[in-house]
């Protein structure tokens, strides 16, 4: 007789442990065949309110973490993304895409993580400054992450899109709150299991799934949230503007509606990272 | 040694009397004004559509200067057009280092014209002769020498990207520096290779169109910028239009949220410079003399008509009485009265609206049971003006430590511990600017790490620089403006 | 000798300064630029030159004096100019041995004799010999003895010997006023001067005044020094009740400076400085320019240099 096989039961990875939805909701996922393959938690407004206290408490920690270690945490990531490579893979694949596309998107968000694990203690170097004022006093601008970063993954690319939009929010130190694919959520399930694993501070990268429909109005609206980083259709997008209106939130916002290359290079970078930054310039006199 | 110093003696107190008193200076050069300002659209300057004017008043007079053109959407949209066909005709081609050269011409002319620039400011918008004279007008032209030399630089800004100009640039400014705002926005807008459609604060028109003289004077090829003069409606639909692709707003947070509102369903890119209650901060250990002039700079500089005005005072415990009585003698010799004395130090409030909401606030801030001090300095008879006013015994929860005022107000509280400091500062939906005074180095560097706002001044106040990147954390906006990182906003980045 | 126990004097710089408080280089140059701005017409224009004339130490510290020399500058110091009711000078300014030739020109007016003593300017002997130097000036006739500190003394800390020193000068004096000079040139910094500022009032007499400069160094008056100085006499009242006096030296020579000098008083110190036994402007090329100026309020018309000037250079 054959040994009865254990499934996992996916759970979201929020302040750094894994949970069901406070709603007790889950929504069934099946894989390309139509097979039934596990229950994903339907993650509600309350849990995303959980998700940003947890990271609004994993925050200052994580900001105040050397850029060096930040890149050693990022690299651990990818360590970790690498060493279970072959199960993202499969993790990719349920949605349908060929084993080879998902081993190749796999590939890329590991290189991807590795990508922005050595802009840690770089993008500073190229976005600050020290400015010549014409004064007698010495000015200069550094970055400071923003806060707590609202991520909304489109429903393609289940993983490198996801690793794509919350690398370059947490490299400077940001912490992320991040709703996955909505079709293909398993991927983040994983990834939340290679982050705990990472050495990253439970809190600074918060995992959900459920309907984007229903999660969307929250992230527009929440004030904790001090920026969007999302690719959504265009009445979604309008959604999260109105909303961020209100508390002058940042958006970046990518259309899902139009193709996105997240393998390409241009999806990468110092400019992704200054997105999630806020400038702050300090002066002072220069006497004695 | 007895230690002489811990508190002053109310009983022995220096006279700032009348002795030597000061005849007026008044400033006389002649500002070269209309008596009518048209709209300045594709390099000339033409009557509205509709015909429609609106006076411009001397708020140190209360009498007119001039008929303002009022320009409807039909203007905007002529405007927004001729901007978007000299982008694609003319200065989206132009070679980088042959706007740069345009850019120069503006700066040296606003040179040649500063004086004339300075009064019609002042006259305008009730600011000091002196401000306008040695701030506004200088400042100005060093913002277009300072990006004059950006235009053929900036594949330097975003390393290993390509960059290109929005298009047509829809720009609003408020008017509390008005010609200082417009060059803020013209003049990255131009070098990044954008056109402008500006619209100025109702108030203060006047050196908005006189810039479009400069524009004509320079040679600027038409439609790279265009003046529209107008109302609330008129700035709506210069940020609607649909071919401004970037907009840039300067003014009070409320407004910037309906701005952020109303184009939530387009793709324009926003920069958004607005309000503040900025805290200044003053540990025991700092040089006290140089605190008390930044404090007086931070709040009444401008009036306070400064949206990053340091008009939250927090002052450690311990000298906190010391504070108070340095800033009580400082206040003393400031001279406030008319605008175009060059003797004066706090001019005319910029409108009768404002001074109205000045004079409401502060009323809330006796009924809530702050402590009120003024001057009691002559005030004209004529004219809209407030006296420089400190509050103490100012609670957290009180409008006055709460609302942007953006008048010469100034509450002050206590704090005991840089923690504390620290929490009261940044409690706040704002984050535009903050003060630190303190002789310890390590404690600047901390403080400035904490504080949650975008421009942080040690030992020093309200400064400002063509190549130091201006903008706000939280509430306060987002975007810089300034240096490398502000001209940057005005470039798509591919 | 009433000399204050060095025990008792601060010992550090920083123990000083935790009880004074520091200076910013930027922010106090920023504040005296704006005394620069302040615009004089008119009525308060006459008014702040005529003060300027009543403040000036008229002054002549050269080996070449001789009593003929010192005997022109007394009828200058008496009557700057032949026309118009210009006031007198302070006080004529001149080393110990003048002291004597110059007093019988000033005998019954209210123009003092000020002499500079403790081995000027570099106060670089002994302090018996520069104490014998003072008795000497004051038995000459000299009402107003300016001395330099020990700035030795003060560098290396030894704040307890400057302050001793300045005492035992005190007592030298007798009646007559004491002017200590801090030669901020060799003290460097803001911080310093106002350090040495607060050492000096403290065991001064009030009316004593605090003074810049030398003018034998470097770099002498400037609104900056001055400020400084005129913030420590006002935070040293506001404590005590002492009102110390001040005198700016070296370095002004127009009138429009010394029009900001001025300024800086009416709106550090207030009314009750704006006169010669608070404020002093130790100076020679100034008088000369104070007239012109005034000439030039009074007939309407800029005035040649000659009319004024004994300087040997013209054009």
């Amino acid at each position: 007789m054959t040994r009865l096989l254990i499934t996992k039961t996916p759970k979201c990875y929020v302040g750094g442990a894994f949970i069901r939805s406070e709603s007790g909701r889950v929504a069934p996922l099946h894989d390309a065949s139509g097979a039934f393959f596990a229950n994903i938690p339907q993650c509600t407004r309350k849990d995303l309110r959980n998700a940003v206290e947890a990271a609004a408490k994993a925050g200052p920690g994580w900001a105040k973490r050397s850029a060096f270690n930040r890149g050693q945490i990022l690299y651990r990531l990818a360590e970790m993304m690498e060493a279970r490579s072959g199960e993202l893979t499969e993790a990719v694949a349920l949605g349908g895409t060929s084993k080879a596309e998902a081993s190749r998107e796999v590939a890329a968000s590991i290189e991807r993580v590795v990508h922005y694990a050595g802009w840690t203690d770089k993008y500073e170097q190229i976005l600050g400054s020290v400015n010549p004022v014409a004064s007698t006093h010495f000015n200069f601008t550094v970055t400071e992450p923003m806060g707590i970063i609202g991520v909304i993954a489109p429903d393609d690319s289940p993983l490198l899109a996801l690793v794509s939009l919350i690398l370059p929010a947490i490299t400077s130190g940001n912490c992320v709150v991040a709703l996955a694919s909505s079709t293909q959520p398993y991927p983040s399930i994983l990834l939340g299991e290679m982050l705990a694993t990472s050495d990253l501070p439970g809190g600074v990268v918060n995992l959900l799934t459920g309907l984007r429909s229903e999660m969307l109005p929250t992230f527009a609206t929440h004030e904790h949230l001090r920026a969007l980083s999302v690719a959504v259709n265009a009445a979604d997008r309008k959604t999260l503007k109105l909303g961020a209106a209100e508390s002058v939130k940042r958006v970046n916002l990518l259309k899902a509606e139009e193709p996105i290359d997240w393998f390409s290079d241009k999806r990468q970078g110092v400019e992704e990272i200054r997105a999630l930054i806020e400038f702050k310039t300090t002066w002072h006199p220069v006497g004695a | 040694m007895p230690k002489t110093f811990s508190k002053t003696n109310p009983a022995r107190e220096l006279v700032f009397g009348d002795l030597w008193e000061f005849d007026p200076a008044p400033e006389t050069a002649d500002p070269k004004l209309k008596k009518r300002y048209d709209l300045f659209i594709n390099g000339s300057f033409v009557p509205p559509r509709a015909e429609q004017y609106f006076a411009t008043i001397n708020p140190a007079h209360e009498t007119k200067i001039a008929d303002i053109a009022l320009a409807d959407a039909s203007d905007v949209d002529v405007a927004c057009k001729a901007a978007q066909k000299a982008f694609t005709g003319v200065w989206g081609k132009m070679p980088g280092k042959e706007r740069g050269k345009y850019l120069y011409r503006i700066a040296r002319l606003l040179q040649d014209h500063a004086r004339e620039f300075a009064i019609a400011e002042t006259l305008d918008g009730g600011k000091p002769i002196k401000e306008s004279r040695d701030f506004d007008i200088p400042m100005a032209a060093a913002h277009f020498f300072y990006h004059a030399g950006w235009a053929d630089k900036l594949e330097h800004l975003a390393p290993g990207r390509q960059v290109a100009p929005h298009g047509v640039v829809g720009q609003v400014i408020p008017w509390n520096f008005p010609l200082l705002m417009l060059a803020w926005k013209i003049a990255p807008a131009l070098a990044a290779g954008n056109c402008v459609v500006l619209k100025p604060a109702e108030t203060t028109s006047i050196t908005a169109l006189k810039f479009g003289e400069i524009c004509q004077e320079a040679g600027l090829p038409n439609g790279v910028v265009n003046i529209v003069s107008g109302a609330t409606e008129t700035g709506a639909a210069v940020i609607q239009h649909p071919l401004t692709m970037k907009v840039a707003f300067t003014g009070s947070t409320e407004v910037g949220k309906s701005i952020m509102r109303s184009l939530a369903g387009t793709d324009k890119k926003l920069t958004m410079e607005l309000g503040g209650k900025a805290a200044n901060i003053v540990f025991d250990d700092a040089p006290l003399d140089q605190a008390v002039e930044g404090i007086v700079n931070g709040i009444f500089f401008n009036q306070g008509h400064v949206c990053c005005a340091g008009s939250r005072l927090l002052v450690q415990e311990s000298i906190a009485d010391e504070v108070l009585a340095k800033l009580k003698r400082r206040i003393a010799v400031l001279r406030v009265g008319d605008p175009m004395d060059k003797n004066t130090d706090l001019g005319a409030i910029n409108s009768r609206e404002q001074l109205t909401k000045i004079t409401e606030l502060v009323k809330s801030g006796v009924m809530e049971g702050a402590e009120k001090y003024d001057t009691g300095c002559k005030l004209p008879a004529k004219g809209f003006f407030f006296r420089p006013t400190i509050f103490t015994n100012v609670s957290m929860s009180h409008r006055i430590a709460r609302e942007e005022i953006f008048g010469p107000v100034l509450g002050i509280l206590t704090f005991r511990t840089p923690e504390e400091a620290v929490e009261k500062a940044n409690n706040t939906p704002y984050g535009l600017s903050a003060g630190v005074w303190t002789d310890k180095g390590s404690r600047i560097l901390k403080m400035s790490t904490l504080l949650k706002a975008g421009v942080v001044w040690a030992n020093t106040y309200n400064k400002f620089d063509p190549t130091s990147p201006f903008g706000g954390y939280k509430e306060s906006g987002f975007g810089r403006e300034g240096g490398k990182q502000g001209l940057l906003e005005y470039l798509k980045v591919a | 000798m009433t000399t204050m126990p060095a025990a008792t004097a601060p010992t550090s710089l920083r123990r000083l300064f935790d009880e004074i408080g520091t200076v910013d280089q930027v922010g106090i140059e920023e504040r005296v630029a704006k005394f620069t701005t302040r615009s004089l017409k008119k009525k308060s224009k006459v008014f702040g030159l005529r003060l300027a004339v009543s403040m000036v130490d008229l002054t002549t510290l050269e080996g070449k004096d001789t009593p003929g020399k010192v005997a022109s500058l007394c009828q200058k110091a008496l009557r700057p100019h032949d026309i118009g009711d210009i006031p007198p000078t302070a006080a004529v300014c001149v080393y110990p041995a003048m002291v004597k030739h110059a007093k019988k020109h000033v005998v019954g007016t209210q123009v003092k004799i000020a002499s500079v003593a403790t081995a000027f300017p570099s106060g670089q002997a002994p302090l018996k010999t520069r104490l014998a130097e003072v008795h000497a000036a004051v038995n000459d006739g000299a009402d107003e003895i300016d001395m330099v500190i020990n700035r030795g003394a003060f560098l290396s800390g030894e704040f307890g010997r400057m302050q001793d020193e300045i005492a035992a000068v005190v007592e030298a004096c007798g009646q007559s006023t004491l002017k200590v000079i801090l030669e901020v040139s060799e003290l460097e910094t803001y911080d310093n001067i106002r350090a040495a500022s607060f050492l000096a009032m403290r065991v001064i007499r009030p009316g004593d005044f605090i003074k810049t400069s030398t003018g034998k160094t470097s770099s002498n008056a400037t609104l900056g020094n001055n400020q400084v100085m005129l913030e420590a006499i006002r935070d040293h009242f506001l404590a005590t009740g002492i009102p110390i006096a001040m005198k700016p030296a070296g370095g002004i020579r127009t009138a429009k400076q010394a029009l900001h000098f001025l300024i800086a008083v009416k709106e550090t110190l207030g009314d009750d400085w704006l006169n010669n036994r608070r404020y002093r402007f130790g100076a020679s090329a100034l008088l000369n320019d104070l007239v012109r100026q005034l000439e030039k309020e009074r007939t309407g018309a800029y005035q040649a240099p000659w009319n004024f000037s004994d300087a040997t250079e013209g054009y």
